[in-house]
């Protein structure tokens, strides 16, 4: 069907066609014929945020938490070069977001006209794909198309540049149409691969799975059908940081987040597994350590919908290209039907032998009565929110570690946090997208103060929108995780990595018309939570920790998964100058 | 067009399954792009190598299919068995890059390039040139009385080989298309 209308009237139509609820952004010169139709209808809801980095992130944030693509509509020039760190961030971590950005009428571009830039150009390498529009007639495809190219394969950011004529302009619509561009990821696995694998299960004394994001952008299938495997055959898992929820925490295989920050157990047993299943993770850099210590006498085996990660950084024995929900659901078809084997009596001891690791306790830590550590903080947090409809997001450093270990996921989409590109400030306005998608439910920041301040302005939204977001700052007044490298790295020399002048968080949130409270005192910190739980708006709780608390475990640059650092008697002069070039 | 056989995303004929990988040789690979032809689609092409730091030795680009809309990309690389397949790799996930050949893999392939040379001179050394460029199937495409501008087509190595015997009899400027690629056979 095809209907007459302006190119701006068309984007909003576009989108109601594609399912969207909701927008975040920011308006200005070169999208306003679109914000007039937005103004004229009701059923999109625009969230206006505080600036255009928040709106990616928050975009971001409603994603994660639903599955479905985020949207986030900015203007020319610096609209969209702020919106650059969000989807170099959405990228990173394949999530599907569509921008759409406000360019300059087509016969201006190319004249440094007035808040004119290269948005195409410059946001090339950071988004999956991108479109300049330069007729309305192709508008409507282009929107679709940007659609399944958002979602399909390996999800990612996709950003649209509308110049301001073809928004005026009028061309015909089209509706969405199952999308015939060659465009189509193979989503099915090998079958013969597959069985490869199958049968290294069946005979594999230490297996492991090793889990990451693309099980969670997989879609809720793809966690059951992990679920069901891991159960059925006993193997132990662990988990990127991107991946947690896939399994619950309360599972009986359940070894805990790998990784530079990750458990004892989850990386020794990566070391010395027989047989790695990697089920849509990338063998990132936190997680592998020495390449050539990384896991030596392991046959691996490794799912990805994206070619391009295998082999790129671990050579792998068994590849799978495919989506891992219909991957695992083969898996588990050809297991069941070849008799459901597996070495039990091997896989058993290799369970004991993880059991004796465990007893370690490695995430043990010298509590205090006098000052709250932040361990401590985060074990309460879990302890009084754990019965909730609880979603967590987080910003970027030693509190983000900390959430990840001590607090536990028991499903998908709960956990949003900036993996790949580590973008302080990410957490704040992702929350606020969290909390649009799920309005009943409990949303937390876990925040270290620093990060925070990065995108504070979102307060401003968070007030607007009421939205009850609870910002739970550990605040030590650090850099935490700069100040623990320069401890490890450069002797000691606490370069620039204090927060000066912060501002009173009460009398901050206050400003705002928020709640603000300060804990101070471990003896306080039970009922200082429910406080901020009880609250029916957005909180910010000032939380002041222990402030020379390292992260532990650690696996120190340039080292090996079993050679991890657990604790502060073990940290002198263990980084060598190879290991410190590392980031 | 329909030359690559691999298909996209396809895992058993998969083009990291082809070869042992993880070698520290640098090899040299010519490598066939189809993509649809449209704003941009080069500075993709171009700005993945840039920005993961793979090499280009020569890039040629063209229109070759009007009604399809399709261009062929023609790129001369070096790196690691490693290195390639990465490349053909992250070429292949650019969303309008349609196909990905590695002619040295799936080779082999006849290579071929133009190039326009330059050669100023007078007496002997002209006529040495000329003499040359008989000998290289070389065509004077213009002449002054003391110049000459000769075009040659052949693999790169011929042309390099020319540019050399050249540069004594007074080569001054040397233009090259890069290297056109196919497979043999059907």
């Amino acid at each position: 069907m095809t209907r007459e209308m302006t190119g701006a009237k068309m984007v909003v139509q576009a989108l109601k066609d594609q399912g969207v609820d909701t927008v975040f952004g920011y308006p200005g010169g070169a999208v306003l014929p679109i914000y007039d139709e937005i103004f004229l209808q009701n059923d999109i809801r625009h969230i206006l945020v505080r600036h255009e980095q928040g709106a990616i992130h928050a975009a971001e944030g409603y994603a994660r938490s639903t599955g479905k693509p985020g949207v986030a509509l900015v203007t020319s020039g610096p609209g969209a070069t702020n919106a650059v760190t969000g989807l170099t961030d959405a990228l990173l971590d394949s999530i599907p977001l569509v921008v759409l950005t406000g360019q300059v009428p087509t016969f201006m571009i190319g004249s440094d006209a007035f808040q004119e830039a290269d948005t195409v150009g410059i946001t090339r390498p950071c988004t999956k794909h991108n479109w300049l529009v330069k007729d309305t007639d192709s508008l409507a495809e282009t929107m679709h198309e940007a659609f399944h190219v958002a979602t399909s394969g390996r999800p990612g950011p996709v950003l649209i540049d509308i110049p301001k004529d073809v928004q005026f302009a009028s061309g015909e619509y089209t509706s969405p149409k199952p999308s015939t561009s060659h465009y189509q990821p193979v989503l099915k696995g090998d079958l013969e691969e597959i069985t490869e694998l199958v049968a290294a299960m069946e005979t594999a004394k230490k297996p492991v799975f090793y889990t990451g994001g693309g099980v969670i952008n997989s879609g809720p299938a793809a966690s059951q059908l992990l679920r069901e495997l891991v159960d059925a055959t006993g193997i132990p898992i662990t988990s990127t940081l991107m991946g947690l929820g896939a399994y619950p925490a309360s599972g009986e295989n359940w070894l805990g987040m790998l990784g530079m920050h990750g458990l004892y157990e989850a990386n020794l047993a990566m070391h010395d597994c027989d047989l790695m299943i990697n089920i849509g993770a990338r063998f990132d850099d936190r997680i592998t350590g020495r390449i050539d210590a990384f896991s030596p006498n392991s046959k691996k085996a490794h799912i990805d919908i994206d070619p391009s990660s295998i082999n790129k950084v671990i050579r792998v024995d068994i590849p799978i290209v495919g989506d891992v929900a219909h991957v695992l659901e083969d898996i588990l078809k050809i297991w069941k039907s070849r008799g459901r084997k597996t070495d039990a009596a091997n896989v058993k001891q290799w369970q004991n032998q993880i059991a004796e690791w465990r007893k370690i306790n490695c995430l043990a830590y010298a509590n205090s009565e006098k000052s709250i550590k932040p361990q401590y903080a985060l074990q309460r947090l879990e302890e009084l929110t754990k019965k909730h409809d609880r979603y967590i997001t987080t910003e970027v450093g030693q509190h983000q570690m900390w959430a990840a270990q001590y607090l536990g996921f028991e499903d998908p989409n709960r956990w949003m946090t900036s993996g790949g590109l580590g973008t302080m400030g990410y957490g704040f306005p992702a929350s606020i997208g969290v909390q649009m998608a799920h309005p009943d439910a409990l949303v937390i920041n876990v925040a270290g103060e620093a990060s925070w301040l990065m995108n504070m302005q979102e307060m401003g939204t968070a007030a607007q929108y009421r939205l009850p977001v609870k910002q739970f700052i550990l605040n030590n007044e650090r850099l935490g995780m700069v100040r623990q490298w320069q401890e490890l790295l450069h002797g000691e020399r606490y370069s620039h990595s204090w927060s000066e002048a912060l501002p009173d968080f009460v009398k901050l949130a206050e400003a705002f018309g928020a709640k603000g409270i300060l804990c101070s005192d471990p003896a306080d910190l039970d009922d200082a939570i429910m406080e901020m739980i009880n609250y029916d708006g957005p909180v910010i709780f000032d939380c002041l920790v222990e402030k020379h608390e390292n992260c532990f475990p650690m696996i120190p640059s340039g080292k090996a998964h079993n050679e991890m650092l657990l604790g502060e008697a073990e940290t002198q002069g263990v980084i060598d100058s190879k290991g410190s070039v590392l980031v | 067009m329909s030359a690559l056989h691999i298909k996209k995303g396809a895992t058993r004929h998969s083009a990291y399954n082809l070869r042992p990988t993880f070698s520290d040789v640098q090899e040299r690979h010519t490598i066939a792009v189809l993509v649809e032809n449209e704003p941009g689609v080069l500075a993709r092409v171009i700005g993945l190598f840039s920005g993961r730091g793979y090499n280009i030795e020569s890039l040629t680009v063209a229109e070759v299919d009007h009604t399809g809309h399709l261009s062929r990309i023609t790129i001369v690389t070096t790196g690691t068995p490693q290195v390639i397949e990465q490349i053909k790799a992250q070429l292949g996930r650019i969303v309008t890059v349609h196909d990905v050949h590695d002619l040295t893999v799936e080779g082999p392939s006849v290579e071929r390039e133009l190039a326009i040379i330059k050669v100023v001179g007078e007496g002997d050394k002209r006529v040495e040139a000329l003499r040359l460029a008989d000998i290289f199937r070389a065509n004077v495409v213009d002449s002054t009385l003391n110049s000459f501008i000769f075009e040659i087509t052949g693999a790169p190595d011929k042309i390099d080989a020319f540019a050399d015997l050249m540069r004594p009899l007074g080569l001054v400027e040397i233009a090259r298309t890069g290297v056109a690629a196919l497979l043999r056979g059907d």
